[in-house]
């Protein structure tokens, strides 16, 4: 048997080690956040944010097409993916006690950690070969990723919706898909809506798929047959480039991606947070009024 | 209880078609999920045929990649993913178990939620962007101090022979570990806190340390949790691909030191998309087959392990 001061002296030991893990793994967060903005904050001006880019050391080049089609990439593949998953979600958390729905729900999970360049390949293979690199065949593979993340939150939002509230509605007399759609979906709202928000967080980032679909475009293009400019996508091209103003073009959309990212994050956490008072709240609420009918 | 679809269905009344519809209709889309998976994986495995074909069961133990001769193979890129994937585990895997039990038995209260949020936005930062941090931020601290010091040390080794470039498969590893750090340390920090307190109680009550019961009680209890986490960060390093192509170098080769160029499976297919057609093109096919058999056992084995801890994955991973 050891000391006990040696045990004590260990104990400390280990201590401070558990925490210097964690403030090393929040160094490269600080220094990211901190790099971001001081290297893309001097970038950005009306001009960046409105004009098209243009080639190498041509003045008033800007990132306004990859805004767009960033904008219209998340959007239609927001379409194609927040229904599925919707859809899918609902399915496993109210239909899905048996043997379809656990294997629904177990690649749900295997599907949310997939490695996004496999569901580009998809894609590609799919739209790709027949239309050309596209800004449907970039909505399709981010509409594909979005489903797992929707269909989960989806899933746990429905869960958390008590019990008492399906019977109650049930024995009213409303039939069950009614129940469904006005009872249960309307009392998870808010928990569909951070799912919404987390898969649109997520797809906003995704490089690799897109460069298998969308490919990009240095022009205004909205059609969903054409290449189309995303945000990543120009971080991922200038960011290797050897001009100075490419590479500073790449900071500046680094700089507006990271920010919606991280706002979508921290709104979804701020949802989150609420919803659980609000849960708090109407607990009380509905004790109170029994209390006052009895 | 949960309702089951019995409720209901022992007498017909109007409602019970349009019960059907719905109940139907959302099982036709989980279903339809599922069989577009499982059709692409079929479409994929034609679009590879011509290369499966072409070079055979030699496509995973050659290590020739010419688009001259037209000859293409995938030793180099399954080595350079193995190689990357085992610095970003051997890097990423203690750090996370620390911050887990920190998290789960030594922060004060009020400052583990926090804690815990700021390490999973690690997830929420576009791959991207960790990329191109890597390029201009990690890579002179690399060739400044950090690789020059391994060279004097351990310079002997195979493992760190060469000259430090920074941009090599030691970059790679280390935006891996980086970028795996939040779902193994949420997932070891959920199945640490899932150990019942009685555990710790017991290893406290006969006179054990903070640091002896964490050992004794909650490490032993979680340990399944935590190796399943592990598993799950292999599954994201083994697929990342934008941060690992802006580092590792994109050298088609096999070199066992850490300070030379590579190219991982994924990292070949984001390089050579825009130019690649015909052999070249199945080929890359190919690789994303093996990779998509890799990431699927991987992933369908840490689900296993994991069950329903696997809902404590941080939903916001940046973008792959």
């Amino acid at each position: 048997m050891k000391s006990h001061n040696a045990r004590k002296w260990r104990n400390r030991i280990a201590s401070l080690l558990a925490l210097g893990c964690v403030l090393v793994a929040l160094v490269p967060l600080v220094s990211i956040l901190i790099e971001v903005v001081s290297r893309g904050a001097p970038a950005i001006d009306w001009a960046f944010l409105t004009e098209r880019t243009k080639s190498a050391g041509t003045p008033d080049s800007g990132i306004g097409n990859a805004i767009l089609g960033s904008i219209l990439l998340v959007g239609w593949g927001s379409l194609i993916g927040l229904p599925l998953g919707i859809l899918t979600g609902v399915y496993v958390s109210e239909y899905g006690d048996n043997s379809f729905g656990r294997t629904a729900r177990f690649f749900n999970d295997v599907l949310a950690n997939f490695p996004s360049i496999v569901i580009g390949l998809f894609a590609y293979s799919l739209i790709v070969t027949v239309v050309g690199f596209s800004l449907i065949s970039g909505a399709f593979a981010l509409g594909i990723i979005m489903i797992p993340i929707v269909a989960n939150t989806t899933e746990e939002a429905l869960r958390m919706v008590p019990n008492s509230l399906r019977e109650a509605s049930l024995a009213l007399g409303v039939p069950r898909w009614k129940t469904v759609l006005k009872v249960i979906i309307s009392n998870g709202r808010s928990g569909l809506v951070t799912g919404a928000l987390l898969a649109i967080a997520r797809v906003a980032g995704e490089t690799a798929p897109l460069i298998l679909t969308s490919f990009g475009n240095s022009f205004w293009e909205t059609g969903l047959t054409e290449p189309v400019a995303a945000l990543p996508l120009v971080i991922f091209r200038n960011a290797m480039s050897p001009y100075a103003d490419l590479q500073e073009q790449a900071w500046g959309a680094a700089l507006i991606l990271i920010t919606m990212v991280l706002s979508l994050n921290v709104i979804v956490r701020l949802i989150t947070r609420k919803r659980f008072k609000v849960a708090k709240a109407v607990k009380k609420t509905w004790k109170e009024r029994l209390s006052l009918s009895g | 209880m949960r309702l089951t679809g019995k409720l209901g269905s022992g007498r017909k009344s109007r409602a019970s078609f349009e019960d059907k519809l719905f109940k139907y209709t959302t099982m036709g889309v989980a279903a339809f999920v599922l069989a577009l998976l499982w059709g692409l994986v079929v479409k994929l495995l034609f679009d590879a045929q011509m290369s499966i074909e072409t070079f055979g069961f030699e496509f995973l133990t050659s290590d020739i990649w010419n688009p001259n001769k037209d000859l293409y193979t995938a030793l180099p890129f399954i080595f350079g993913t193995l190689m990357t994937a085992a610095v970003g585990i051997g890097i990423g895997v203690p750090i996370s178990i620390g911050i887990a039990i920190y998290l789960s038995e030594l922060a004060p209260a009020w400052i583990r939620e926090p804690l815990s949020f700021l390490i999973e936005l690690l997830a929420a930062v576009p791959s991207v962007i960790y990329g191109l941090w890597a390029i201009y931020t990690l890579r002179p601290i690399l060739t400044g101090t950090v690789e020059p010091a391994l060279m004097d040390v351990l310079g002997w080794t195979p493992l760190f022979e060469g000259a430090s470039f920074g941009i090599d498969k030691l970059a790679a590893g280390i935006i891996l570990a980086v970028m795996i750090i939040p779902t193994v340390a949420s997932v070891s920090k959920e199945s640490m806190m899932a150990v019942p307190d009685s555990q710790r109680e017991a290893a406290l009550s006969l006179g054990a340390t903070k640091y002896e019961s964490t050992r004794m009680a909650v490490l032993s209890y979680a340990r399944s949790g935590i190796f399943g986490a592990a598993i799950l960060g292999l599954g994201r390093a083994v697929g990342e691909t934008m941060a690992v192509t802006m580092t590792i170098g994109n050298a088609n080769l096999i070199s066992w030191s850490l300070l030379d160029p590579g190219q991982t499976m994924a990292s070949v297919i984001a390089n050579n998309w825009g130019e690649a057609d015909g052999l070249m093109l199945s080929a890359l096919v190919e690789i994303g087959v093996v990779l998509f058999i890799v990431a699927l056992v991987i992933n369908v084995f840490a689900r296993l392990m994991l069950g329903r801890l696997m809902k404590a994955v941080p939903m916001t991973g940046g973008g792959l």
